[in-house]
């Protein structure tokens, strides 16, 4: 019984349509089912859940944070001028997109390691050691979730009518007036997607935080390593840890899903 | 030191050279009228400071804004030119008063006294109402005046004005030429009106330039343009019959002569455009006498392959289209008196 009207699709669609939400349903559904509801505020309750969360949020937040503060720069650089070799810089910040994280997390401990080529001047100078701390674990995050600030927000500079920047330029507004009062809020849909996009990866980075930074309870071990530790020793632990990482997931999704679907 | 903007705007673009000397003594308007892809957005924005120069200079009051021999660029934004852009482009994100107020904000004016500022050229441009509105609930009428008050309210040395009628339908048009032609005179600065719209330059502008392919075809008063067309595409627009005059009751008087138009909703000044061939020529009065019919001379006769344009003169100057047939059945040549009429039906009326 279809509404009169309402747009006919071939059966195929549908049941291609369906098994695609299995594959994301599914393995949600066989969560729920084998948490341990009766011992979860115990198990949530654990000291290494604790600190793993407390980690998580802190350093899932400081990625973003560098991430916007050098990556929206960086995205309005490639999107405003041309320079040679343009191209070449855009495909190397996109390139954590697609590389394992576990490579870049070998490639931050050869270059940032105590014996790093940079790591090692740092550390004589400094004192300051990046492996293996909570540090290492904000720049292995942020080394994996730069590009989607990037790439969303140069897409969105890139479709934003510039004309609208002459238009204020005309009217007397320097370029960071311009910048300021009309670039960036013209295009703020697409920044907070970016935010979003880049905390969401950050948070669920497991591959160049543990070779990167270790995995340290209370001091590197994110909830994403401990799910990874408890698998191994305590599975109603490491179901329970999956539950907060897919709770905090979801109340991201339903309290931004107007600006989110929006701009996406 | 000379007032005004005087410029020879030369950019060089791969599909497009353009090259136009252009003079604007303060308290004129000079329309740029010409074809889609002419240069006229070129020329706005090397004026606006949006595009530099390859060659040429530009000074306005003494100050020279552009001059590539010298190396001097000023920026868009220390230049002092108001513009009205081609859509109005009013801040989606910010409210019509926050939208004036943001060339006063730009230039470190305190927060409060921009507000009251732009507030008053609200008022001026009687959009006061909308002030807390964003320009997404505005209509083109309205939108076409707050795009002026943001550009005026900064107080510019010149104000350029690119295609600010070209967004809207035919009532509204005519409605906000008016409003715009009030805005105009009370601007003292030259000021520079971009279109492709004769009606427009016909009514709005003191001197008009007739803009193609990048450079100028012709210079002169709304007059000129129309009676003496110098290339293919002026004789396009003027080989259409544009008759200025002020029209009351049904009739519109042009010089002393009277033109019976039949829309009787229009007052005032008015541009009535005629075509060629809606005008007809006879050796006696016309049978059935439409009401516009008059005595005239032939003053010039033109062959152009299978048509036959005809110039008549006093009272009423117009050219007429015909056949090369007609002609020599009439045996009409330089200096023939005849008579012309026109239906008022023929008419079209564009109140200015």
């Amino acid at each position: 019984m279809s509404e009169r009207g309402q747009t006919r699709l071939p059966r195929a669609i549908y049941v291609a349509g369906a098994a695609g939400l299995a594959i994301v349903a599914v393995p949600m559904i066989g969560l729920l089912v084998r948490t341990p509801w009766s011992d979860l505020g115990g198990l949530l309750a654990s000291d290494v859940v604790v600190d793993a969360l407390r980690l998580s949020l802190l350093s899932s937040i400081a990625a973003t944070l560098v991430a916007a503060i050098v990556g929206i720069p960086l995205a309005i650089v490639l999107a405003r001028t041309d320079f040679p070799g343009r191209s070449l810089v855009r495909g190397l910040v996109l390139l954590p997109l697609v590389l394992p994280p576990v490579v870049g997390g070998a490639a931050l401990l050869f270059a940032l390691g105590r014996r790093g080529v940079v790591g090692g001047p740092i550390a004589d100078l400094t004192g300051l050691v990046l492996p293996f701390s909570t540090l290492g674990v904000v720049l292995a995050a942020t080394f994996v979730s730069l590009p989607f600030m990037v790439l969303t927000v140069e897409g969105s500079l890139r479709n934003l009518d510039r004309r609208y920047e002459g238009a204020a330029t005309s009217l007397g507004a320097t370029p960071w007036t311009v910048l300021r009062r009309v670039t960036l809020p013209m295009v703020l849909p697409s920044l907070i997607s970016g935010f979003v996009l880049t905390w969401a990866r950050a948070l669920g980075e497991f591959g160049a935080t543990i070779t990167f930074a270790g995995n340290l309870p209370g001091k590197t071990q994110t909830l994403p390593l401990a799910v990874y530790v408890a698998l191994e020793q305590d599975r109603d632990a490491a179901v329970a840890i999956s539950l907060v990482l897919v709770a905090i997931s979801l109340i991201v999704l339903v309290s931004l899903r107007d600006r989110w679907w929006r701009a996406l | 030191m000379t007032m005004g903007l005087s410029s020879r705007i030369i950019t060089e673009r791969a599909t497009l050279v353009v090259d136009i000397a252009l003079t604007i003594d303060p308290g004129m308007t000079v329309a740029l009228l010409g074809p889609n892809g002419a240069g006229k957005s070129t020329v706005h924005a090397s004026l606006a400071g949006l595009l530099p120069l390859t060659d040429g200079r530009i000074v306005l009051n003494g100050r020279v804004l552009d001059d590539p021999d010298h190396d001097v660029f000023l920026p868009a934004d220390q230049r002092r030119v108001g513009a009205v852009f081609q859509d109005y482009l009013l801040f989606p994100h910010l409210s019509v008063l926050e939208n004036v107020a943001f060339g006063l904000r730009a230039r470190k004016e305190p927060k409060e006294r921009a507000r009251i500022v732009a507030e008053e050229w609200l008022e001026r441009v009687g959009m006061s109402e909308m002030s807390a509105r964003r320009p997404g609930d505005l209509s083109g009428g309205q939108a076409q005046r707050v795009a002026l008050a943001r550009a005026l309210v900064t107080q510019p040395e010149l104000l350029l004005l690119d295609e600010p009628l070209a967004a809207l339908d035919v009532r509204t048009k005519a409605e906000l030429r008016r409003v715009l032609a009030d805005h105009l005179s009370g601007f003292a600065g030259p000021r520079l009106l971009i279109t492709h719209d004769p009606a427009d330059a016909f009514l709005l502008a003191d001197e008009i330039y007739v803009i193609e392919d990048g450079s100028v075809t012709q210079i002169g008063s709304s007059e000129d343009i129309r009676m003496r067309p110098r290339s293919a595409y002026v004789a396009d627009l003027a080989g259409v019959n544009h008759v200025v005059g002020s029209a009351t009751n049904g009739d519109m008087s042009v010089g002393d002569h009277m033109l019976r138009i039949g829309d009787t909703a229009a007052l005032g000044p008015v541009v009535a455009t005629i075509h060629p061939r809606a005008i007809s020529i006879h050796l006696s009065r016309p049978e059935g006498s439409p009401r516009n019919s008059w005595r005239t001379t032939i003053e010039r006769v033109e062959h152009y392959g299978d048509r036959v344009r005809i110039e008549t003169g006093a009272p009423l100057p117009l050219t007429a289209e015909v056949t090369p047939a007609a002609v020599s059945a009439l045996g009409l040549t330089v200096g023939s008196p005849v008579w012309a009429s026109i239906k008022a039906t023929e008419i079209t009326v564009q109140v200015g």
